[in-house]
């Protein structure tokens, strides 16, 4: 291959290599249909910035699907009926117990904090400076909401399929 | 990155994955289109990769040739938001499946030719001009051409046409009624030459190339 270090990868590359991590960051914040907005946003996004950027691509990605996400639940919360986030979705987990709750609709029962902390850390692999940074809280105060949220989490879920 | 969930994470299903795919294709037009969209044909000679900017088909490119490396090659010299989108390649695609069930018609749809610069572009033009079942020699090419006496340029134009078939140098022998060298396998162009004057594709690995 004569490509040069600066030169820059095909985009489908990119899409391939972290379309499941922005997937779980899409899904993790926002329900299924707002969910696969916001996957096709953050691609359509980066893919106009992508001759400029230079840096972490997943975490440049995790970042715009915040965002997105961020957004979209802003949006929710200032709708006069908020529909948001009902835990209506089918259990992916398999677990036949009869109970419809698994992980993304635990998730969304989270605080926002709790919830994009843990979806950051958990599910995006971000270390808790960048978690930080990423929803504008200290280093400790994320590492604290992930806490509590995989807390929360593990009650939400018990009986459910949890390490 | 990897999951370090404490508890159990679903994968995202190759289903859902291809479909928000298909949706940021969708999306991905006007203003945000990439600089290059590209798709695989299935074809007798194996799988064919087609690739299209705004203005046209740009390249196309056989299995021999890897894929990755195409793809990186056009991220360089085009632009690097390269983005597999096949339904906007399905033009393309119908035209290759009837080129090789004998279907005579040039390619209708645009070509970008950007990859293709002065002379081996000026050649490329006149190859243009060449139909379905017509074979030219290279010299016949060079002196059609501004520089009638650069037999050996137009031998490198055909050589490194960024979009066979569609551009049809498989159609230029030697004067000796040889078939010479072809991008995609010198047995390939036999194939397609035989395509081209009895109306089927014979198979791989077959009865001797009669042009020989």
């Amino acid at each position: 291959m004569s490509i040069s270090e600066t030169a820059k990868a095909p985009f489908e590359r990119v899409v391939g290599e972290h379309g499941p991590l922005v997937w779980r960051v899409c899904r993790g914040m926002l329900d299924q249909h707002d969910a696969e907005d916001a996957w096709s946003e953050t691609f359509l996004a980066a893919m106009g910035a992508w001759a400029r950027f230079d840096g972490n691509v997943a975490g440049w990605l995790v970042t715009i699907a915040h965002r997105k996400a961020v957004d979209v639940l802003r949006a929710r919360s200032r709708a006069a009926f908020p529909t948001a986030e009902p835990p209506e979705v089918v259990s992916t987990l398999g677990v036949p117990d009869g109970r419809d709750l698994d992980l993304w609709a635990a998730l969304a029962l989270l605080p926002t904090r709790q919830r994009a902390a843990v979806v950051h850390h958990h599910l995006a692999g971000l270390p808790f400076a960048e978690v930080a940074q990423l929803t504008g809280t200290t280093e400790p105060a994320a590492r604290k909401a992930a806490s509590d949220g995989v807390q929360r989490l593990r009650s939400l879920l018990a009986g459910k399929d949890i390490a | 990155m990897t999951t370090t969930a404490p508890f159990a994470v679903p994968d995202a299903d190759p289903a859902l994955l291809a479909r928000l795919h298909a949706r940021l294709e969708d999306a991905a037009t006007g203003d945000a289109a990439p600089d290059v969209h590209y798709r695989t044909v299935d074809s007798p000679l194996g799988p064919l990769l087609v690739a299209a900017t705004e203005q046209g088909v740009a390249r196309l490119a056989f299995a021999i040739e890897d894929e990755d490396e195409v793809l990186e090659s056009l991220a360089t010299r085009i632009g690097p938001r390269v983005l597999r989108a096949p339904r906007r390649l399905d033009p393309a695609a119908r035209w290759l499946d009837h080129f090789f069930a004998g279907d005579h018609g040039p390619y209708p749809g645009p070509v970008d030719l950007r990859l293709a610069r002065g002379f081996r572009l000026a050649v490329l033009e006149r190859l243009r001009e060449v139909p379905f079942g017509r074979t030219i020699s290279y010299a016949a090419l060079a002196a059609r051409t501004d520089a009638p006496r650069a037999v050996r340029a137009v031998g490198t134009a055909c050589a490194t046409n960024p979009v066979p078939l569609v551009v049809p140098c498989h159609r230029v022998v030697r004067s000796d009624g040889s078939t010479g060298a072809y991008r995609g396998g010198a047995e390939a162009k036999v194939r397609l030459l035989a395509l081209e004057r009895d109306g089927v594709l014979p198979a791989s690995g077959g009865s001797a190339p009669r042009l020989l």
